[in-house]
């Protein structure tokens, strides 16, 4: 039977205040963290236990935390991506709104993990609740002596900073977030220098992701073993699973990894509305290759997504059902990887904007023989020529719905119309 | 508090005040609900920064508003989960109601209405941002309902101010 660990204080009338945390044994994995632990061994420890990033790319967490330099006179940082921005994916702003305490001393352990004493929240200006109950948040910690100086009477300081974004997507991609913190427009750098040699200030930094930084007590106190025993040996560990769109109940919903993407949105999240039909499912946030019907079966982790070609990324859920035009829904796709474009590389800054105009135009009945292939070739133009992933997403999102719904675009330019209205 | 101590304060969490322009500017658009040059030009000067860095961040990001928008700012989310699940015909139904196109403001000062991009919140599609509130599983009904609920507050706030105003002759 599974037990969640992550959602266990969400439905709790007061998940928020302190009070509800320490009396589920929070803060537990701090106090034995500090004292029962060096950095390294905690490094060690996540390692072992295979956590792999919950913001979309699945990188390694402990490999990521061992890259930050020993050794070095500069201050080392700690930045929280709390950027949620990828269309689908809500599961972060939950935490924080519901279960802060969760996400602090996850930040605190991490932070003692790789030598920091400040941490930067860099959470989206909309998330006003979120970044309200993350403030009440960090000045209970102060005042129980959870954050501050010589933290739980040991010689380990440390400050949590909330930073507060304006709307822009582009913030989620790390070195992007990096500039908007350092109070210039978010726009990615090259790489490399890894921001765990160059980051913030040109400073070692590590950055993880809300839901990843809120595994890391749970590992601390249950063990890597634990970890690992959850869910496939090589994206092991509980998840959370953001369902949306066309289905009974739409919702965020904490299983194993590795869940089979039927189960999930037909056992858990109730299915389709009454009397339609599932068509498709985009598994991971829009940037995700969408997933037709018939290939349902495939776990939900990193690699079996990535075997039949999409991914997990936030595992951002959206369903789609058989009333629904993929032409629409490509098109409004590539219409907010248009609008959120940092504008930084051709590619995607100018691809994006003639990708959106023929999709437009095929949606509106007024496509032209040879624009499917246009888009082929534009999707081959933007993708893994930026700087970031942006373009890369656009151009993948658009690639799956034009392979499993060639016959739908066909449709809407042969017939000069939208099948669907 | 004044808005030069808040940026101060604000300012205090960071090693470069350029880090703070974005945090300021918050605080800014909170004290005069958009950002105008002239404190564009102020926000740079409590921080000491470059005039263009604060010029360059407050038409960057999306939440920042150069121009004045109405007492409610209706941002209504198309993204997909919410256009899946409805919220074409609520921006149909609002322009409708307001008289007013998206991008636009009623004559009034009371309504922007605005679409956004995804606000993170999927899982309450079709979604509404209006200041700092989220407003879920929006139907007509509901938005009706809603925009009612405002012209009513707008109303109180009206009368407030009306009650504020010294008589004649005090």
């Amino acid at each position: 039977m599974f037990e969640p660990v992550l959602l266990k204080n969400i439905e709790a009338a007061n998940g928020h205040l302190l009070s509800t945390y320490e009396a589920g044994g929070g803060y537990q994995a701090l106090r034995k963290a500090l004292s029962e632990n060096t950095p390294d061994e905690l490094v060690e420890l996540v390692k072992q236990s295979n956590l792999r990033g919950r913001g979309g790319a699945g990188f390694p967490t402990g490999m990521k935390w061992s890259f930050v330099p020993k050794g070095t006179d500069k201050p080392k940082y700690l930045c929280c991506n709390a950027d949620e921005g990828e269309p689908g994916t809500f599961k972060d702003r939950i935490i924080m709104e519901r279960d802060p305490h969760q996400l602090i001393e996850g930040l605190a352990v991490s932070g003692y993990a790789i030598g920091a004493e400040t941490a930067y929240v860099y959470v989206r200006g909309e998330y006003v609740t979120a970044i309200r109950r993350l403030e009440q948040a960090i000045a209970e910690a102060h005042e129980r002596g959870y954050l501050g100086k010589r933290i739980l009477g040991t010689e380990f300081n440390f400050t949590v900073h909330i930073h507060c974004g304006a709307g822009a997507y582009i913030c989620g991609e790390e070195t992007a977030m990096l500039e908007s913190l350092e109070g210039k427009r978010a726009q990615p750098r090259l790489k490399p220098p890894f921001p765990a040699v160059a980051g913030l200030y040109a400073s070692p930094t590590v950055i993880n992701n809300v839901e990843t930084l809120a595994c890391v007590p749970h590992i601390v106190t249950r063990g890597a073993a634990w970890f690992r025993g959850i869910g496939p040996d090589k994206s092991p560990g509980p998840k959370l699973y953001c369902v949306s769109g066309q289905v009974k109940k739409p919702g965020l919903y904490e299983l194993p990894m590795g869940i089979p993407l039927r189960e999930l949105v037909e056992e858990h999240a109730g299915g389709p509305l009454p009397g339609r039909k599932i068509k498709a499912v985009i598994p991971g946030g829009v940037s995700a290759p969408v997933i037709p019907e018939p290939g349902l079966e495939v776990g939900m982790d990193f690699d079996s997504l990535a075997a039949v070609g999409s991914m997990l990324g936030s595992a951002g859920v959206i369903v789609v059902d058989d009333s629904t035009c993929m032409v629409k829904v490509a098109t409004r796709i590539v219409e907010f990887f248009h609008h959120e474009s940092c504008g930084k590389c051709t590619p995607c800054r100018e691809g994006l904007n003639w990708t959106v105009k023929v999709l437009r135009r095929i949606e509106a009945g007024e496509g032209a023989p040879g624009d499917l292939e246009q888009l082929d070739m534009l999707c081959k133009g933007i993708f893994g020529n930026t700087f970031c992933a942006l373009g890369d997403g656009a151009a993948m999102g658009l690639r799956a719905a034009l392979k499993h719904f060639r016959d739908e675009f066909v449709a809407h330019i042969e017939e000069r119309r939208c099948p669907f209205h | 508090m004044s808005m030069r101590e808040k940026i101060e304060q604000a300012a205090a969490a960071y090693p470069d005040q350029r880090s703070a322009i974005m945090p300021a500017l918050v605080i800014a658009q909170k004290e005069h609900g958009h950002l105008p040059g002239p404190v564009l030009e102020e926000v740079a000067d409590i921080l000491g920064v470059e005039r263009i860095w604060v010029y360059e961040l407050a038409t960057f990001y999306t939440l920042f508003h150069t121009e004045p928008v109405g007492m409610f700012h209706l941002q209504l989310c198309d993204n997909v989960s919410c256009m899946l699940c409805g919220s074409e015909n609520l921006l149909r139904h609002m322009e409708g109601a307001l008289g007013i196109r998206r991008g636009d403001t009623t004559a009034d000062g009371l309504f922007t209405l605005s679409t956004v991009e995804c606000l993170g919140a999927c899982e309450m599609a079709p979604v509404m941002q209006i200041g700092d509130d989220y407003h879920g599983d929006l139907d007509v009904a509901r938005l009706d309902a809603l925009l009612d609920s405002l012209r009513a507050a707008a109303g109180r706030v009206a009368d407030d101010e009306r009650a504020s105003q010294p008589l004649p002759g005090e």
